[in-house]
């Protein structure tokens, strides 16, 4: 069998972010870091984890096969040595380094990676993260509760572990580095039981010293971690439960260098208009897009020259102005850090006059009324009253349905509910890095069942069977890349969305702890990479 | 009296059972589904119906309330859906925080509330009067929120006096409590207040003063015990009015209770959370309630318990 090396995905992804982040490797280790959060800790089960905040903590303390180059897209080998891809894309083969260790000083082998991703799968397990898996040979006997383990994982020695997908798969480098494909150490998971998500025990560049619940977390360096020089810091102290605004508090009183939860909305504006805090605030993109779905299933959405004039009728500047300038104006699903993002592409241009044209030739010449549910957390309903505004300036009369987030999310779900929604607060940050994963739940034909995530019920069959032929793509980035280009410039001709702009994330951090800006908006650490930022007074 | 209580205990366990089964059938018909939330965006229905399968979601509401009911019976409260620990464990590891936090909330109400209703009610109609009852009302009425936050900027940030949120020592405490008992000053020292006028009204004052006695004596021996009654009573009803305030307060100062606990489970439908907070703060209501009516005889021998 003739493979070919991998660096396929890692070049393309390397493009579409630009430059190289100048992460200083060789900064001095040392010194220490406090971040606060509102919230406590859920858990730090890599394999149960999914929110923002222990997203980035799990993988600090966790390591999987393959990782991202600090502060980039990038994707690199982690706890692999070398990643092989068969020519028909269906076998992967990875050979652990030798030497990593767990945070209980036991080697790691290949049994423990197929133990981990045996664990994610099992339904007892019940992961949040378990879908992704879905193409490894044997997932969906083992997922439902038949059969002995995951068929397609097998251990060909202590060092090797081959994996034989079901399909091929272009993405399943990036579904490794994903916090569920983490590494765990069988012993420990089952010591600790339900608790393990308590007592983590990964091979991360951090290990778990200290939590009390509701107060504190203490994070410690892993003296045997697998990179040298890694990670900065000694150690990290997460200080739980102070509301944003308090947390700015301590920042200014040198108490605290980072604020987790991002500068509170309120204070926005006296912050970044401070001179004092210039140097300290980080502005960085976010693989997030805010949209509005027509539910295409429902009439007068299943005209698409009326979806194509609703997005003709949105201000997205004024929308974007409105949140004090958080985000920058979107014309195509796609934010502008995702590979696969057409900066060619004009999408639909801003003009009432011609949206409303278009509505009378559609047979509309009065306009129509809808409704347009919401989440009811600011400032989605205000975005969504300015979005009434411009309709009412077509003749669209929309209804506000504002509401709590799990209920848009049902009604959404449903094939007849929600004429509109505003995704705000709800969708759509990516899992991963790769244009494939704003199309499946979001615009593909298998998103739109009962209890979905494609809230336009929108299926093009053709489209469909072009994604799946650009995600069997393995190993031919470029390509792989224009093609997902070209399938969202032709789902914007079909208009299942107005997508509306791209949230921008803005932090802030004390003079204590340096590194380069990247780190601090990390596009896949959120909030920040906490393994590569150094303390100023250890240099 | 025994009886008394033991009909009051029996009273007390059936209104506890009668929140569990309103709190549970709330639970039940709230849309968001807990599996859905649990599996997350990525899973197939497939998936979610096993989830719901092992958290026995879908069996009807009776089985799953009785379920709750027979766990419950045996002090098992289940697991956080999310957290996957005990819930018991969760709420006893932040139980203390805020025990400590409303008792010292209550000295503080108190300590507070009488001192000015009671220099009110001497000064009344004075200037001194006219702005200690400015300042109750602002107190009342000032949402807690802004006055944590206030307090922090004064205390903590400008004069460094205190911590800014946190646990631990009796530093740690102070604004908190004070941001806690504030509500309650207000209230208490204007039922302070009118309470001292009245007696203060009655015949035996005006005894007390003909016999000769000084204005410390009739204050501090007849018009305070005799003021102060309806005030104990209150004590125990505003319980569950901590409850409430907690969880802002708490949210404020990084207090380590259970209104945090609260707070975070609501956000994701966490029902075994919600459904363990609920009994747990409505059994100290119920029994604040309970303390407050048994208490009252021994204060006032003119009521009875019957």
């Amino acid at each position: 069998m003739k493979t070919i090396l991998l660096s396929g995905i890692a070049g393309f992804a390397l493009a579409a972010s630009g430059a190289l982040a100048q992460v200083d490797e060789d900064a001095p280790q040392g010194g220490e870091m406090a971040v606060t959060y509102q919230d406590d800790v859920a858990t730090l089960d890599p394999a149960i984890g999914y929110d923002w905040q222990n997203w980035s903590m799990i993988k600090s303390l966790f390591d999987g096969l393959m990782g991202y180059e600090p502060g980039t897209t990038t994707l690199r080998n982690e706890l692999a040595e070398s990643y092989d891809v068969s020519e028909d894309g269906l076998t992967h083969t990875f050979v652990l380094k030798d030497g990593i260790k767990f945070h209980n000083g036991r080697e790691i082998t290949a049994e423990d990676v197929k133990y981990s991703l045996e664990r994610v799968t099992n339904p007892e397990t019940r992961s949040p993260g378990a879908g992704f898996f879905g193409m490894i040979e044997g997932f969906d006997s083992w997922n439902t509760g038949e059969g002995e383990g995951l068929s397609g994982v097998s251990v060909i020695d202590d060092k090797t572990v081959e994996i034989t997908l079901s399909r091929p798969d272009a993405t399943f480098g990036h579904v490794m580095a994903l916090n569920f494909a983490s590494i765990v150490p069988q012993e420990a998971v089952e010591e600790a039981g339900e608790d393990f998500g308590r007592q983590p025990v990964g091979s991360g560049a951090f290990r778990l010293a200290e939590w009390t619940p509701g107060q504190q977390l203490v994070f410690e360096r892993f003296e045997e971690y697998h990179r040298a020089g890694v990670p900065k810091l000694d150690s990290v102290t997460f200080n739980i439960g102070l509301d944003p605004t308090v947390a700015l508090l301590r920042i200014q009183n040198g108490d605290a260098d980072i604020p987790g939860d991002g500068i509170p909305p309120a204070q926005f504006l006296q912050v970044t208009g401070d001179a004092a805090y210039d140097d300290q605030i980080v502005e960085g993109g976010q693989l997030q897009t805010g949209y509005i779905t027509m539910n295409t299933q429902m009439a007068p959405f299943d005209d698409v020259e009326v979806r194509r004039a609703m997005n003709m009728a949105i201000n997205k500047d004024r929308i974007v102005q409105m949140i004090n300038n958080r985000a920058v104006p979107a014309n195509q699903p796609l934010p502008p850090t995702m590979p696969g993002y057409d900066a060619d592409y004009e999408g639909y241009a801003y003009d009432p006059e011609a949206a409303r044209q278009m509505l009378a030739d559609a047979g509309f010449p009065d306009g129509f009324e809808t409704e347009l549910y919401v989440m009811n957390v600011d400032p989605n309903p205000r975005i969504a009253q300015a979005i009434q505004q411009d309709l009412s300036e077509i003749g669209v009369t929309a209804q506000i349905r504002s509401l709590a987030q799990a209920n848009v999310i049902a009604a959404g779900g449903e094939a007849d509910q929600a004429p509109m929604i505003w995704s705000g607060g709800m969708a759509w940050i990516a899992d991963f890095p790769d244009p494939s994963n704003f199309y499946g739940p979001i615009l593909g034909c298998a998103g739109a069942t009962p209890g979905g995530w494609n809230w336009s019920w929108y299926c093009n069959e053709d489209i469909d069977a072009r994604a799946t032929e650009a995600d069997a793509m393995v190993g031919e980035a470029a390509a792989r890349e224009d093609a997902w280009r070209q399938i969202y410039v032709d789902i914007m001709a079909d208009a299942p969305w107005v997508p509306v702009f791209n949230e921008q994330r803005f932090t802030l951090h004390s003079d204590n702890v340096a590194g380069d800006d990247s780190l601090f908006v990390d596009p896949v650490h959120i909030p920040v990479n906490y393994d590569y930022i150094y303390a100023t007074e250890a240099q | 009296m025994w009886g008394y209580l033991l009909r009051r205990l029996f009273e007390s366990a059936l209104i506890l059972l009668g929140i569990t089964f309103v709190t549970f059938v709330l639970l039940y018909l709230v849309p968001a589904d807990p599996a859905r939330q649990i599996a997350g965006r990525s899973a197939t229905a497939a998936t979610v119906d096993n989830i719901r399968n092992q958290l026995g979601l879908n069996d009807p509401l009776v089985v799953q309330y009785w379920r709750y009911l027979t766990g419950l019976a045996q002090g098992d409260m289940g697991r956080s859906y999310l957290q996957r620990a005990e819930v018991s464990s969760l709420i006893a590891s932040r139980l203390p925080a805020s025990l400590l936090l409303m008792v010292s909330a209550i000295v503080t109400e108190l300590i507070m509330g009488l001192t000015i209703g009671v220099v009110a009610a001497l000064r009344r109609n004075r200037p001194v009067d006219h702005s200690l009852m400015i300042f109750s009302f602002v107190a009342i009425s000032a949402p807690q929120f802004v006055i944590g936050i206030l307090l922090l900027y004064v205390f903590a940030v400008q004069l460094g006096w205190f911590p800014i949120g946190g646990y631990g020592t009796f530093a740690h405490l102070v604004l908190p409590s004070i941001t806690l008992g504030l509500l309650g000053a207000g209230w208490y020292s204007r039922m302070m207040r009118s309470s001292m006028i009245e007696v203060l009204n009655q015949d035996l004052v005006r005894t007390a003063r003909a016999k000769g006695l000084s204005k410390l004596r009739i204050v501090a021996g007849h018009v305070m015990p005799n003021a102060i009654l309806p005030i104990i009573a209150m004590i125990g009803i505003d319980i569950g009015l901590f409850m409430s305030g907690i969880v802002v307060v708490e949210s404020v100062f990084g207090w380590p209770g259970i209104g945090q606990l609260a707070w975070q489970a609501i956000q994701r439908i966490d029902i075994p959370v919600i459904m363990g907070v609920t009994m747990v703060s409505a059994t100290a209501i119920v029994l604040g309630n309970l303390i407050a009516d048994l208490v009252a005889p021994l204060i006032d021998p003119r009521i009875k318990t019957k």
